[in-house]
């Protein structure tokens, strides 16, 4: 059984799991001095082993010293986690694909421009719970529902983005290796959000292209 | 002017206005811990379904093919009923449990013995606070029996889902308006109470932790709960009237396209969270207060940085009021703001790391007896910090990209609501029991529960995070359709099992509660040998509280006061000689 | 000032009173919706090509019937393919593509899945609801029958023989409509329409293409074009009637006929294509 993250297969997917890693060294650490400095003291003061309990109310410099040290510590957290969120939520890099999730109860709507790059015209194509991509290459991907808030979950990618009605969300993101892998629905969307589940191809280009022309074909008849 | 209780009464109270619809303080509080007690069992009935699902789902459960024949017909839980029954416990959790136990029952009953007052300082208003409970309770369950079930957007009832989901959810609604309700009305009391009705000598700095954090607690719920209301009323005008509030136009539900127009989805997000935010914080200040209590009267050693305390109580609340969206980071919100979201939610922890620090220092060259209520307190401290920590991965805005809406969540809120919160309410009813019943609750049989409850409860939420970390959403009936979630079956199972220990552990709880309630041994005036004014009084205290306003002298905590011969000086008492 | 008791008894009784009053509104659950879990599905699967001609139970009968075919005209639009890959379950049941039966021309050129009944001429006669039920299955991921008629209270008995979670969401505008999951592979749950109404649609929101059509009415003289485009609808009063034929895309046509007891008369419909 794997205890950890299932793999990464986007660009800045790596740097989230880093983030993650650092702050559960940080966590980790406190957790351990914390647990251990409770335990010992109800070992080392517990009543017998110590006579009389001291009376004092405080200290001025102890207080100053654990307010300081944690505020540093999260100061350093916001910092990094601000500059990963700029990479991810902030204006994209050049992409060479778009495209378009319309997610409803209880399906994803997956529409591609086509090879002209244009939507609404004769070469899109659309899918159900298909979600293919090109490996290496940046895709923009546009969010919308139908009905209620559903939310575009890709584990390996590390991304997840709510799809609200009534607004067209943006995300982009660039794989860097092939393979299938899984959509999940991640915000309650009815009595069908649990099997809400689409299905990620990544392949090559050429691949993909492929794919797109066999689509296409199909959906004609 | 608030009628003076003990005039009106020669007595003689016929056992309807005694113990049903009475206006003691002291009896209000006891209503409110039988009726919580008895929701969060229920709550916790509702979970034990939940894993049993979790772990072995599409399996049937027998006897619940009659007890519910369309949730689970023939056995075999269908998802409809699922989503309802994580609503209704996650609601019935925070409305009807925690929030009513910490708030409703300590807050009621402490807070004026703890002040040297003789009762709260509108005892009717205190009366109808309470009985806004049982219609709202009966409201909400009474959805399982409408059309379509009970409600099942989850506690947070987003919008749209909740605006289009059937009756039950109209039934949820005016429940929670209720119990909001009736938070307000508490609030206000305990307000005027704790700044009108200190008696004299007791100066806001002298005023016991637990005081100051119900002090603190109601402030919160008097500004966020009204907002809360709000919303509720326009989510409810969207269901019945056809206003637009959260539902924007061209919205297509079963290929039929809504008349609504104008809404905006996120709005009912925005106004929930300002009020669930704080609210989380209403949860789980009473306990810290409860703890900040009992730590110092069972390592005999005054609270270290008293001061400090409640500045962080302070700065926990005024900060809480400024987080709210970090619920909202993968919402399609404005990026921008999350910034300013994530910096105020890390720099929460500065105030709650302060608070431990000072926990632990109180216990530092302490002498430590460790009784039943000292053992749920120090559980609390280490549970707690689990919750704390983990609430930072969660504020690292890319890092909730991932864990958000997984069961990292789930393991989060439960440490922090189960092993904070909860573990304060235990803590509170075992060292107040004595003072409330005026008999002793078993210690021995108080601290198999609090160890067995602590095992079990890490082994139920602890595997949480290894299932978030590995993607498992929450609020999913069936986990095992995906493909990268399909070896999580032995750590589902193990969960549940863990989780059917549990509740059978509360059953220690219950057995010694009641049993004690009729057969523990009389409990003296301070059993406790605690230095706080509801000790000065008799166990259990009579109408009135004190015979004669005591006269307060000095902090709450002076234990082990050099030269002085017991090792603990009460606050009503002047130095020794 | 008021005491307490009376307080109570005069603002805060009646002020709960009438929260809950004013509350959920709903109605109860439909006593006549039981459902079952059958993990093995013991009875063989039944793929009802058309609603069975149930025969009249109680009320009048007679022995006159109408037959006809419902004739098709003009090109008929190129069917859409269904996405079948949305769920590897359905793509597995399929080896060949799959289209929607939106419209469907028979190989003798008549149009299936139109829904024929009595629309008028039966006022004032009541007839009992049979206790056998019709059935919905699914299968494929796909509604079989794709069009059925069914009278007002009888069972319908809908089964999922997919091993793939279906909800089946009736959206009827005069009886309660219902929106339930089936999970489990053979999993059964039996509804019923408490009023007449042509057609209530029941859909499938896992699989958006799955949607079927039934004709609730209050008398079991209603019949399905099948395979050869012919209906027939037996155990009639002799009396004058008029007779509705509707179609998911073409709508509805009438027409008015008189039988006399024991005659078989023939009425046609025809559909054109725009």
């Amino acid at each position: 059984m794997t205890w950890w993250f299932p793999e990464v297969v986007s660009t800045y997917g790596v740097q989230i799991d880093r983030l993650f890693v650092v702050i559960l060294w940080i966590t980790g650490v406190i957790f351990v001095l914390v647990e251990g400095a409770l335990l010992a003291f109800l070992i080392r003061y517990r009543r017998g082993a110590s006579t009389r309990a001291m009376y004092i109310h405080g200290n001025v410099t102890a207080e100053i010293i654990w307010t300081v040290i944690p505020a540093l510590i999260v100061t350093y957290l916001a910092f990094a986690s601000q500059r990963v969120w700029a990479h991810i939520q902030g204006p994209p890099p050049p992409h060479q694909m778009e495209l378009e999730v319309v997610a409803e109860q209880f399906a994803w709507n997956i529409h591609y421009a086509g090879p002209d790059g244009q939507f609404g015209t004769a070469d899109d194509v659309e899918t159900i719970n298909q979600l293919h991509l090109p490996v290496g290459q940046v895709v923009l991907v546009r969010l919308k529902s139908k009905d209620v808030i559903h939310s575009f979950f890709l584990p390996q990618f590390r991304l997840k983005r709510d799809t609200v009605p009534g607004i067209t969300g943006r995300i982009w993101l660039q794989a860097t290796k092939t393979g299938q892998y899984e959509i999940v629905c991640a915000e309650l969307c009815g009595l069908g959000h649990y099997r809400m589940r689409g299905f990620v191809t990544i392949e090559t280009p050429e691949a993909f292209a492929a794919w797109l022309k066999q689509a296409k074909a199909e959906q004609a008849g | 002017m608030s009628d003076t209780p003990h005039e009106s009464a020669d007595h003689t109270m016929g056992f309807v206005r005694q113990y049903i619809f009475s206006t003691d303080h002291k009896t209000i509080g006891l209503q409110f811990l039988f009726t919580s007690l008895f929701m969060i069992l229920f709550g916790g009935l509702l979970a034990m379904l939940m894993r049993w699902q979790l772990g072995w789902p599409g399996h049937p459960l027998a006897f619940m093919g009659k007890l519910a024949p369309n949730g689970m017909p023939g056995g075999v839980m269908v998802p409809e009923y699922y989503n309802m029954l994580f609503t209704i416990h996650g609601s019935v959790m925070i409305f009807f449990g925690i929030i009513p136990i910490l708030v409703g029952a300590f807050g009621n009953y402490l807070i004026p013995l703890k002040i040297g007052a003789p009762d709260m300082a509108f005892p009717r208003l205190n009366m109808a606070s309470f009985w806004l409970n049982p219609p709202a309770i009966m409201i909400m369950l009474a959805g399982f029996f409408m059309q379509g079930g009970a409600a099942a957007a989850g506690w947070t009832s987003y919008a749209p889902l909740s605006a289009i989901l059937g009756p039950g959810q109209t039934c949820w609604i005016l429940s929670v308006l209720l119990v909001g309700t009736s938070s307000i009305m508490g609030a206000i009391n305990y307000i005027t109470t704790i700044i009108n009705l200190r008696a004299p000598g007791m100066t806001f700095f002298r005023l016991p932790l637990s005081i100051w954090a119900l002090f603190i607690t109601a402030i919160m719920a008097l500004l966020a709960t009204p907002v809360l209301a709000s919303a509720l009323i326009m989510l409810l005008l969207d269901r019945t009237l056809g206003t637009s509030f959260f539902l924007p136009a061209g919205l297509v539900v079963d290929g039929v396209a809504l008349a609504h127009s104008g809404g905006q989805v996120l709005l009912w997000q925005h106004l929930f969270w300002f009020y669930s935010h704080p609210a989380v914080y209403i949860m789980i200040l009473p306990a810290m207060g409860i703890v900040s209590d009992i730590l110092p009267t069972f390592a005999r050693k005054p609270v270290f940085g008293y001061h400090s305390m409640v500045y962080a109580l302070a700065t926990i609340a005024v900060l809480g009021f400024l987080v709210w969206a970090h619920h909202m980071f993968v919402s399609g919100m404005n990026p921008t703001l999350s910034t300013s979201f994530m910096v105020a939610t890390m720099v929460i922890a500065v105030p709650t790391g302060v608070k431990f620090f000072n926990w632990l220092a109180t216990l530092w060259r302490g002498s430590i007896r460790l009784t039943t209520p000292m053992l749920h307190a120090c559980i609390f401290l280490s549970t707690f910090l689990v919750g704390g920590l983990t609430g930072i991965f969660a504020a690292a805005m890319p890092v909730d990209i991932y864990i958000h809406d997984t069961y990292f969540i789930v393991g989060h809120l439960h440490y922090v609501l189960f092993g904070g919160s909860l573990f304060g309410a235990f803590a509170g009813i075992t060292f107040w029991f004595p003072k409330m019943f005026g008999r002793m609750m078993s210690d021995r049989l108080g601290q198999l529960h609090a160890v067995l409850t602590f095992v079990f409860f890490n082994a139920v939420m602890f595997p949480m995070f290894i299932l978030g970390i590995g993607g498992m959403p929450r609020r999913i009936y069936d986990w095992s359709q995906y493909a990268h979630l399909s070896h999580f079956g032995p750590l589902n199972r193990m969960i549940s099992v863990s989780a059917f220990c549990l509740l059978a552990a509360q059953g220690l709880f219950v057995v010694n509660f009641i049993w004690s309630l009729f057969k523990g041994r009389n409990a003296p005036e301070n059993p406790w040998e605690s230095t706080t004014l509801e000790w000065a009084t008799p166990s259990p205290p009579p109408h009135g509280n004190f015979k004669q306003t005591p006269t307060v002298y000095h902090g709450p905590y002076e234990y082990s006061v050099p030269g002085a011969k017991a090792d603990w000086l009460p606050q009503h008492q002047q130095s020794s000689p | 000032m008021m005491s307490d008791e009376k307080w109570m008894r005069t603002k805060l009784i009646p002020l709960v009173g009438v929260v809950v009053a004013i509350g959920c509104g709903g109605k109860p659950q439909d006593a006549s919706a039981t459902t079952k879990a059958n993990a093995s599905a013991e009875r063989p699967v039944q793929l009802a090509q058309a609603a069975p001609e149930a025969a009249p139970a109680g009320g009048a009968s007679g022995s006159a019937s109408l037959h006809g075919s419902i004739k098709f005209s003009g090109t008929a639009p190129e069917a859409e393919r269904i996405k079948m890959d949305a769920d590897p379950q359905c793509l597995l049941q399929h080896k060949e593509a799959v289209h929607k039966p939106e419209v469907v021309i028979n190989a003798n050129g008549t149009l299936r899945y139109v829904f024929v009944y009595v629309k008028q001429g039966l006022e004032g006669k009541t007839f009992a609801a049979p206790t056998q039920p019709a059935v919905l299955d699914q299968q494929g991921c796909m509604y079989h029958p794709h069009v059925l008629g069914l009278q007002v209270n009888q069972p319908l008995e809908i089964v999922n023989n997919d091993a793939t979670l279906h909800n089946v969401n009736c959206k009827p505008l005069n009886s309660k409509p219902f929106n339930i999951a089936q999970p489990v592979k053979g999993m059964k749950s039996t509804k019923t329409f408490a009023a007449p109404e042509v057609m209530v649609k029941c859909a499938c929101n896992v699989h958006p293409w799955m949607a079927t059509y039934v004709g609730v009415v209050a008398h079991p003289f209603f019949g399905v074009s099948g395979e050869d485009g012919g209906f027939t609808i037996a155990g009639l009063p002799a009396g004058h009637y008029t007779l509705e034929a509707w179609h998911e895309k073409y709508g509805t046509q009438t027409k008015t006929v008189t039988v006399a007891d024991g005659e078989r008369a023939q009425v046609d419909f025809e559909f054109k294509a725009p």
